[in-house]
């Protein structure tokens, strides 16, 4: 059967993506950022996921206006990196996992998630910066990668706790299927940040770090902070911080801790990072 | 799991919130074909024809007077104001050639030097930036 090996947190700041694409990641301003994921890559090597289900949001590239997902999930073959404005980045088609991902959605269909499936479109940074945070410069993304992209753009976005629900219900399904595959699990966005307004540039370094606190170990409070604290305490867009209670949801009643990093800014960004693994109940008091 | 809410609390409580604009179903619905204009440019061909006359380009949207007046003068509050979304102006200002920091720093009435430094010294702290009620 597959199994949830690990869990990973990261904000997606497209800075982080240029900064790569143009070899500047030992550069003043970006080597104390890039140095805490020196850890994560080498890991990642070793690990060597068959799959990551990535959670991320799409920032007006895929999706517009017209059509507002909450929770969509990728069942295509692959995945074209979005031109943002700016022409698409120089980095890897992203390789899907239909049969795991058609089997995650209709899981979760039938678990009462009523999920929207994708089979077309392109990835923009909240899915390739992460990629390239964890993997560094490679010809070809080392594992295949199911997108789930969560509305936080459009309010209301879900709730934590739904978003904990669903990486619960994502758990289930992995379990369910069949393969004997590792799948990791990443949740991505945050920290604390807003870019508009005049309270643009708000960071919250203790509110971030006490939530880094709490996806450690078999506390389940962060799944009831409300949008509204998210929103004075950490920015308008820290509110994309929910969706690493997917990722935590999805690795079971109690985790434990194997690297991270927070660093303050990245352009207008906290910069937060985490790596867990689920404690499975038989062993959690060793 | 979570506790019922009042919708219309939780839509009001936003306004509480000082210098932000929650992106409500009110300010999606405003600024829907503002949203969509600046969606518009993620497309080369789409770009060069808003580069070589954007006044013309604009108007083949129906926006208001205001909204227009608003994204030629790349007053970015003031798009905002009207119903636009921060990851929808991105396309406006990457256009442009700036960066989130240079565009983000012209809503916060700072130079974008003043901004970076208050960036690189930890950020804008959220003491007194809570709440308009509460002044917390």
């Amino acid at each position: 059967m597959a199994r949830i090996t690990a869990g990973v947190g990261s904000s997606h700041v497209p800075l982080l993506g240029v900064a790569h694409d143009q070899n500047k990641e030992s550069d003043a301003y970006f080597a104390p950022i890039f140095a805490g994921y020196e850890w994560t890559r080498n890991w990642e090597k070793a690990a060597k996921p068959d799959v990551v289900i990535l959670v991320y949001n799409d920032h007006a590239s895929a999706f517009d206006m017209k059509v507002i997902p909450t929770f969509a999930i990728g069942c295509g073959e692959r995945y074209k990196p979005a031109d943002e404005g700016w022409g698409p980045r120089q980095v890897p088609d992203v390789i899907g996992h239909p049969d795991l991902a058609w089997h995650i959605a209709q899981s979760l269909i039938l678990d009462e998630f009523d999920m929207t499936i994708i089979n077309e479109m392109d990835v923009d940074h909240g899915l390739t910066v992460p990629l390239s945070m964890m993997f560094g410069r490679v010809e070809q993304w080392p594992c295949r990668v199911i997108p789930l992209a969560v509305n936080v753009v459009t309010y209301p976005p879900p709730s934590g706790n739904r978003c904990w629900a669903l990486g619960e219900a994502i758990g289930r399904a992995v379990a369910s299927f069949p393969e004997d595959i590792s799948v990791q699990m990443w949740g991505t966005g945050g920290m604390s940040h807003q870019l508009q307004g005049p309270r643009a540039g708000l960071i919250n370094a203790a509110w971030d770090n006490n939530f880094l606190d709490g996806l450690i170990g078999e506390s389940d409070d962060l799944r009831r902070i409300q949008h509204i604290e998210y929103l004075r305490e950490t920015g308008s867009e820290g509110i994309e911080m929910v969706m690493w209670l997917i990722m935590r949801g999805a690795l079971g009643p109690a985790t434990r801790l194997l690297h991270r990093h927070y660093h303050v800014p990245c352009s207008n960004t906290a910069i937060g990072h985490i790596v867990l693994e689920p404690i499975a109940p038989s062993s959690s008091g060793a | 799991m979570t506790a019922p809410r009042d919708i219309h609390d939780y839509i009001a409580e936003f306004e509480d919130i000082p210098g932000t604009r929650v992106f409500t179903a009110a300010r999606a619905r405003q600024g829907y074909h503002l949203n969509q204009f600046a969606m518009s440019l993620m497309k080369p061909e789409n770009r060069e024809r808003w580069k070589a006359d954007e006044k013309t380009y604009l108007d083949q949207w129906p926006l208001s007077d205001e909204q227009k007046a608003a994204v030629l003068a790349r007053d970015y509050n003031r798009m905002l104001d009207l119903g636009g979304n921060i990851y929808f102006l991105s396309k406006i200002f990457s256009t442009d050639g700036l960066s989130f920091v240079q565009a983000v720093s012209t809503m916060s009435g700072m130079t974008v030097t003043d901004y970076q430094a208050m960036m690189n010294a930890g950020g804008r702290s959220p003491e007194g930036l809570r709440s308009k009620k509460e002044q917390r």
